[in-house]
């Protein structure tokens, strides 16, 4: 079976840019990747979170009433839901003061993956084993 | 030769990402490789048709149908795309429309790629 693995890095704030959602969403795809694909092919991505793009994990975000917009926290959980890997960098949460209490989860939604708190080292082994890194 | 997929996120004047992109298309493109491009976020605004070429702004429309002609697959995110008032009958023709899946799809079977842009 070819199994093609990819890294998708976000580095990005949740909003002022549209890279957040473009990055979560292009992720999700893989949920649907296998009808172009030949039987037995597969993508497996990974969502690392990394510099400021950790805000993006924080939940409650009110994107909705103040932007009129989907909020970033709504497209994590979905992820989370399709059970996707989401990795978030330890030392980037330390940086700005974010206990791991205050970031998204999905349980409301009956998903069983978490998001996953990692040292950096362990992002940079990801980027490293996978055949694409996806940088936005 | 290999296979070669771009995907590009930055719109096709403001930057010079855009330029860049289809540049290195053509050169991958002329020395034989096979490529294809994925247009999403403010990129999906050059798959428009009768783009004005005026002299101090870049355009996508004349090097995008040169790409289209010599085999380069280009294909834009419909949803991005529809977002930004864009429908498929003012699309230059042979540009594809689809979901991000092509991208991850084209990826998986890509020697090598290229994420450019993104503001």
């Amino acid at each position: 079976m070819a199994q093609t693995k990819l890294a998708f890095v976000l580095q990005r704030p949740p909003y002022k840019s549209e890279n957040p959602k473009l990055t979560i969403t292009h992720a999700i795809a893989y949920q649907i990747v296998d009808i172009l694909l030949d039987e037995g092919e597969t993508v497996v991505p990974t969502l690392c979170f990394i510099g400021e793009g950790v805000l993006g994990c924080l939940k409650e975000q009110k994107a909705m009433e103040s932007y009129g917009i989907t909020s970033t926290e709504s497209h994590l959980k979905n992820a989370l839901l399709v059970d996707l890997d989401v990795l978030v960098c330890k030392e980037d949460l330390e940086r700005f003061g974010i206990a791991e209490d205050r970031l998204v989860d999905a349980e409301d939604m009956g998903a069983d993956k978490k998001i996953q708190v990692v040292p950096f080292e362990k992002i940079q082994r990801e980027m490293e084993t996978a055949n694409h890194v996806l940088f936005f | 030769m290999g296979t070669l997929t771009i995907g590009i996120f930055s719109s096709v004047i403001g930057s010079m990402n855009f330029d860049f992109a289809l540049k290195l298309s053509e050169t991958a493109v002329n020395k034989g490789h096979k490529v294809n491009i994925w247009f999403s976020g403010n990129s999906t605004c050059a798959v428009k048709s009768n783009q004005k070429h005026m002299k101090d702004y870049s355009t996508g429309e004349k090097p995008l149908k040169a790409l289209l002609e010599k085999g380069v697959e280009v294909c834009t995110c419909e949803a991005c795309t529809l977002a930004r008032g864009i429908q498929k009958t003012d699309s230059i023709e042979g540009i594809q429309w689809n979901a991000m899946h092509w991208y991850l799809a084209k990826i998986h079977t890509s020697d090598r790629v290229l994420q450019i842009g993104g503001e």
